[in-house]
């Protein structure tokens, strides 16, 4: 992650043209996302899907392309903190809705 | 690419071995704490994913939402992540105009989106639609403030770097300082992502 460790680092595998394919990646797909839900002629689970897919691609492109997230910098443990949190994230946010959405439905709360 | 990693090794190769790790600690550190802070984000993501539909009889996203609006802003902020990238690289290659020059450029498009986003919610709050209105505007605005003052601490960030950098230069102290900056505005333009996709995008659905 740091060019001071350059022989095992992310920030010296960043150059110019890393960087400009992920502005280009991550434009393309945002023009995809907003086009979809703005023509306004797709079915509903077609637009979640196309805006999940997109959002999902777009942040793996930044993490790698600007962030340099690798397994080879700091022995991998950028990645196995990351991924780390992501569990703690899944169980956060898939919980809530989860349990949420099942008193919504028993309890018929408004 | 090569050569200018090899050069900037060979010209940092007398600080001694310890200090080489105490940049990378640094770096590795702070990544830490973009993880505990990406936790935050989750936790609000999810309060407003329960209560994205609880809108008390007030308005709901379909009709407060607009969505070419939030484009522009959505575009501010990754060009800026793009022009850090690009501060980052003229470090690599040791040219301090460089770095500043794109540190400048990354501050503007940056104010440009808090700029945008500070009128929306002053837009909405004038409405009526503030975060008092339901629950729904709640988890809305504590969601995307809560990043707005993120990317606002960034900015100050920047500004101190520029300083600092104009004064002493690209150096073993601000090097892993814009390291981590360079992570910490990467890491706020994935959140907005998926405040755009989340939040805008599907909420105008």
């Amino acid at each position: 992650m740091s060019d001071i460790h350059t022989s095992h680092d992310g920030a010296s595998h960043g150059s110019y043209k890393s960087y400009t394919i992920g502005l280009v990646l991550s434009i393309v797909l945002t023009l995809i996302a907003f086009g979809v839900v703005m023509t306004g002629s797709f079915s509903l689970p077609v637009m979640m899907v196309t805006v999940v897919v997109t959002a999902v691609i777009q942040v793996l492109v930044q993490l790698v392309l600007f962030m340099h997230l690798n397994t080879k910098a700091e022995g991998g443990w950028n990645v196995i903190s990351f991924v780390f949190t992501i569990g703690i994230l899944t169980l956060i946010v898939g919980g809530s809705l989860w349990i949420m959405h099942n008193i919504h439905v028993n309890m018929m709360l408004g | 690419m090569a050569t200018d990693t090899l050069k900037q090794h060979d010209a940092h190769a007398h600080d001694g071995h310890e200090h080489h790790d105490a940049g990378a600690m640094k770096v590795f550190g702070f990544w830490i704490y973009l993880m505990s802070d990406l936790v935050i984000f989750g936790t609000l993501f999810a309060t407003f994913g329960v209560l994205a539909t609880a809108t008390a009889g007030g308005p709901t996203s379909q009709e407060i939402f607009e969505l070419p609006f939030v484009l522009v802003e959505t575009f501010l902020l990754l060009i800026s992540s793009f022009t850090f990238g690009l501060a980052v690289l003229a470090q690599n290659a040791g040219d301090r105009g460089a770095v500043l020059k794109w540190l400048a450029v990354t501050f503007l498009l940056g104010f440009g989106f808090i700029a945008m986003e500070v009128y929306e919610f002053h837009h909405l709050i004038a409405e009526g639609y503030g975060p008092d209105r339901s629950a729904f505007l709640s988890a809305f605005f504590t969601l995307v403030g809560t990043h707005g003052l993120h990317v606002t601490f960034g900015l100050i960030w920047i500004a101190i770097m520029f300083f600092q950098i104009s004064k002493q230069g690209l150096d073993s102290v601000t090097k892993p300082r814009m390291l981590c900056l360079s992570l910490f505005w990467h890491f706020l333009d994935i959140v907005w992502i998926c405040v755009f996709s989340f939040v805008y995008l599907m909420g105008a659905m």
